[in-house]
């Protein structure tokens, strides 16, 4: 199938998606001319369905932490768009307020995410007191505090942060965005920082937040585990491109792109099958390789089984097309995926 | 004769409110070649026991106990037998060594600097092993002219490793070596640890709160709580059949991809990691614990053998006690998040 | 991945207050308790309270003073004393070249100095705080622009700066304060640009960003909080440095010339020769008032930092 119309495909939910980036690149310039441009996005379509939980994941440097701040609006775009219920997002700060009521963060390190001086209570109350939102200031924050799993929550009110432990803070970073009532949640390493045994708790209100509430979350992590964990759909990143996207269980069953399969290999197990440990770290976004971003670094290509399959000279000298709709399950390699296959040799790609 | 032998150690630290006690009671023993895995979470002794071993521990923290390292007595030791035997004999990667580099020196020259505070040997003769250092750590020795800034957070953990290295210790402690980095530089970095292990000989002790890192990279495994062992074992079986409560939730926490149990339910405990300061008494766990019965809270611990035969498996739980293994094998799942036990305030 | 640091259980509220109150009067009373805990720990230091008390008792005097020396023994024409004489009982530190009670002029001349020290601290507390908030918080071209302007102000040397707007804007009090205000404010900027630096790149910042604030809102609530401290240590000293600066200013000459400061007795007595005729209670109480002031407020300034400072605290 080729995949070249802009407008999303029709998903099997029937669902118009609430969230949908189109084309998206973030380049961090260069200063007045010295060095160059890291490309951090470099074309990047996404859709995130009500209800549904998407988990980005890729090493650091891939770009999906640039990737989080510009669907915030906290970064602006260099090209391309974020929509929010069909809508694009304004430029402005002023314009992006509304926006923000909809779309709520939740930052990777609790610590730091909490004003050392704010109690809790003020910490929570802050979203509402920035928008006016009306209502009982206190029955609101005691809601989301509640609906964050701290309870009884008038408790925690007048504790400070630093009198919490780390998977409590989570809670109350969590419950300072639910105080808004967003539509949705970008999570930004969510667990990482958090002792193991407190992981899997956060993992389940966040779980729990789209069963009862009708959240829909995007999650950026490094950790493939996480999105077995929670999440429906999964978008591996490599240096700025989606390189596999698909339902979760499809793209961890049956990875097509090497750079997934590398990661699974690698993931701590009792007993694995040899692990494709790749050599040296992603390459600075400011130097992309040409041709597959990945080929220096591909175990297909170094095996030879590019070489068999007869692709390897577009390994290294074509670069492989943005991948675009969400229905199904595809990877960005000339190798593994057939439709990608055909559809690079009719595009002048990037 | 083992390479690290600790027995009984307790380590406590003084403050305002009296004394905290960060380990209580801990034996380990480690031979040379060997890898042992240190599993625990925040506030559970394990970096004071890292610490411990070469009494790298803050003035006025009191310890009781000894640990042996090479034979020795390393709590005993004066002072300038002490700093003989520091780095030559055993040594450390911090948790958070990446960022332990000074940021305005050369990474070589601080290498040097360890290999030069315990002997004799001329600048020249320093590069020189610390270039074979570097390669030994999988980096081209002309990196020791970078400066920290100028190398990734894998490069700099290397680095870490080759500076721990650089006195042939025979022993090399490993605080949560992996834990701020990417899964694909983890991988790598636990391979290195693994070959330098094989090749040099080393005990190695890994010390991390992910369960599964372990059980991929150490021969046996022992878990650390609220200052104790709580189970210790082959590690293959303590990760797939853990006989302690705690071991099964840490060994759940991670997930295995593929495993449809953890599908869309994400495993964990109620509760946080306990305060030192503020210990439950009895079994620590008990609060925590989806199988805990009335005497866990007045229970005297000790490590009861599990599993059968001369496996070395042992855990300080009441049901292994008992001899009934299959009430912590077969828990129930505890729901987390709203469900769960209120919060300690 | 850090324990929790229990100092203290999280209801430990004065146990007068009544437990039905809201929120905000609350967090009112906890923060009213962390002053107390502030003040107890200040008043640990030795040298902070003794500095508090020399700073205390100036200050009183300086009040105080027309209570019990009336402002006539200032006035030239009515001076009663001999000119240059040395202390004695009716005049216990001795008389200027006038006549007039040497102790008078000082206790007065507190007031002269005191207010255009505070004064001027005022205006350059202000300016470099905006000034260094705006930087910080900003950034980028605004940083560079407003940092361009500190470092003109910081190179240019103070003394002449002074002299040059002390003669065009005229002596008086005001235009004196203004003048050593305009021209201290750099070094505030710049240690609050630091530290609004510091603090706008914490994720905190970052998490209120994406709740919606605005910029005031990041500025009043967030980083003014975390770098009034900053500024609370930093005034302190510069009021000494503005005691100084009024006390160079009136001693060449620029001062207010109807009203007595310490300065301009030193100024006097240097130039009717006090030196050279021995006169030394002419000299010595004005420069040891300076110096006892100036000392207080760097004592207290210190003691401020260990408090505010955990870090300082226990060296």
């Amino acid at each position: 199938m080729t995949a070249t119309q802009p407008a999303p495909a029709a998903s099997p939910a029937g669902q118009e998606p609430i969230l949908e980036v189109r084309d998206l690149h973030v380049h961090f310039g260069a200063r007045r001319g010295r060095g160059s441009t890291a490309r951090a996005v470099d074309g990047v379509d996404l859709q995130v369905r009500p209800g549904e939980i998407v988990a980005l994941a890729g090493e650091s440097g891939c770009g999906k932490t640039s990737l989080a701040r510009a669907v915030l609006g906290l970064v602006e775009p260099t090209s391309g768009q974020v929509l929010y219920r069909g809508k694009p997002l304004g430029r402005a700060q002023r314009a992006l307020k509304p926006y923000r009521r909809e779309v709520q963060l939740v930052l990777q390190d609790p610590t730091g995410a909490l004003n050392p001086r704010q109690s809790v209570y003020e910490s929570v109350a802050e979203g509402l007191r920035i928008h006016g939102v009306k209502g009982d200031e206190e029955t609101l924050v005691a809601d989301a505090l509640a609906r964050s799993g701290l309870r009884p929550p008038r408790r925690f009110f007048l504790a400070y942060p630093h009198e919490l432990s780390g998977g409590q803070r989570q809670r109350v970073v969590i419950a300072g965005a639910l105080a808004l009532e967003p539509a949705m949640l970008v999570a930004d390493e969510p667990v990482s920082s958090l002792d193991a045994s407190v992981r899997g708790e956060i993992l389940a209100l966040l779980l729990g937040l789209v069963r009862d509430l009708g959240l829909s979350i995007l999650v950026v992590t490094h950790d493939l585990g996480l999105a077995w964990n929670i999440a429906d759909r999964l978008a591996v990143m490599y240096l700025g491109r989606i390189v596999e996207q698909g339902p979760t269980e499809t793209v961890l069953a049956d990875p097509r792109h090497p750079y997934t399969r590398a990661l699974l290999s690698v993931v701590p197990e009792v007993r694995h099958a040899a692990p494709q440990i790749l050599s040296g770290e992603p390459p600075d976004p400011t130097r992309i390789p040409g041709g597959c971003r990945f080929h220096p670094r591909c175990p297909a290509l170094a095996s030879g089984a590019a070489a068999e399959a007869g692709v390897d000279d577009r390994c290294r000298g074509e670069p492989v097309p943005v991948l675009r709709g969400v229905a199904e399950h595809h990877a960005a390699c000339f190798l593994t995926d057939e439709s990608v296959r055909k559809e690079g040799g009719s595009r002048v790609g990037r | 004769m083992a390479v690290l032998e600790v027995r009984d150690l307790t380590v406590s630290y003084p403050t305002r409110a009296g004394s905290v006690p960060a380990v209580r009671g801990v034996d380990l023993t480690l031979d040379a070649g060997e890898t042992l895995g240190l599993a625990g979470e925040s506030g559970c002794g394990k970096s004071t026991m890292a610490a411990a071993v070469l009494r790298l521990l803050p003035p006025g923290t009191r310890t009781g106990g000894s640990v042996l390292l090479e034979g020795e007595d390393v709590l005993a030791m004066r002072p300038g037998r002490l700093r003989a035997v520091r780095w030559t004999e055993a040594a450390i990667v911090f948790q958070g060594a990446m960022h332990a580099l000074n940021p305005v020196r050369r990474v070589g020259d601080q290498i040097a600097e360890a290999i030069q505070l315990h002997g004799k040997v001329g600048d020249k003769q320093a590069a020189t092993r610390v270039g074979e250092l570097l390669e030994q750590v999988g980096l081209p020795a002309r990196r020791a002219a970078s400066y920290p800034h100028e190398l990734s957070g894998g490069q700099r953990q290397r680095v870490m490793i080759a500076m721990a290295l650089a006195c042939t210790p025979r022993l090399l402690i490993a605080d949560e070596p992996t834990t701020a980095l990417d899964v694909m530089v983890q991988a790598q970095v636990l391979a290195l640890l693994e070959e330098l292990g094989r090749e040099l000989g080393l005990a190695l002790l890994l010390i991390t709160h992910d369960l599964s890192v372990l059980a991929a990279t150490c021969e046996r495994i022992a878990v650390m709580y609220a200052g104790r062992i709580v189970e210790e074992g082959p590690a293959d079986k303590v990760f797939e059949a853990p006989a302690h409560p705690y071991t099964r939730a840490l060994a759940e926490a991670f997930p295995t991809i593929g495993d449809r149990a953890s599908r869309r339910n994400p495993h964990g405990l109620g509760g946080d990691p306990p305060d030192p300061r503020d210990l439950p008494g009895g079994c620590d766990f008990h609060p925590r614990c989806p199988v805990s019965i009335a005497a866990c809270p007045t229970l005297e611990l000790q490590l009861w053998p599990a599993g059968p035969g001369p496996s070395g498996r042992r855990a300080a739980c009441v049901h292994v006690r008992d001899g009934r293994p299959e009430l912590v094998r077969e828990a129930p799942v505890v729901p987390v998040g709203e469900d769960a036990p209120a919060h300690r305030g | 991945m850090t324990q929790p640091v229990t100092s203290e259980p999280i209801e430990a509220l004065p146990p007068s207050l009544p437990p039905q109150l809201s929120p905000r009067a609350i967090a009112r009373a906890r923060r009213r308790q962390a002053a107390a805990r502030a003040w107890r720990e200040y008043r640990r230091s030795l040298e902070g309270m003794i500095g508090l008390g020399i700073l205390v008792l100036f200050v009183a005097v300086a009040i105080f003073v027309p209570l019990f020396i009336p402002s006539s023994e200032l006035d030239v024409t009515r001076a009663t004393g001999t000119p240059f004489s040395p202390p004695s009982a009716g005049f216990p530190l001795g008389t200027d070249e006038s006549g007039r009670s040497v102790l008078a002029l000082t206790l007065w001349g507190s007031r002269v100095s005191l207010l255009v020290g505070f004064l001027a601290t005022v205006i350059s507390v202000v300016i470099g705080s905006v000034v260094g908030i705006v930087a910080g918080h900003f950034g980028r071209w605004t940083d560079s622009v407003l940092m361009r302007v500190t470092d003109w102000f910081l190179v240019i040397p103070f003394l002449p700066l002074a002299i040059v707007l002390a003669t065009v804007l005229g002596p008086s009090l005001a235009n004196i304060a203004f003048v050593i205000g305009i021209t201290s404010w750099p070094g505030t900027a710049r240690i609050v640009r630091a530290q609004a630096l510091a603090v706008t790149s914490r994720p905190y910042i970052e998490r209120a960003r994406a709740l919606g604030a605005g910029d005031w809102h990041l500025i009043t609530r967030h980083i003014l909080p975390n770098v009034v401290p900053l500024i609370f240590a930093n005034t302190v000293l510069i009021v000494a440095v503005a005691i100084l600066s009024e006390t160079t200013l009136a001693f060449l000459g620029l001062g207010d010339p109807l009203r007595v400061s310490w300065g301009s007795m030193l100024d006097s007595a240097f130039t009717q020769g006090a030196a050279s005729i021995g006169a030394w209670w002419y000299l010595v109480p004005p420069g040891v008032a300076i110096l006892l002031v100036v000392l207080a407020f760097t004592m207290v300034g210190q003691a401020l930092e260990a408090v505010l400072n955990p870090r300082l605290r226990g060296r």
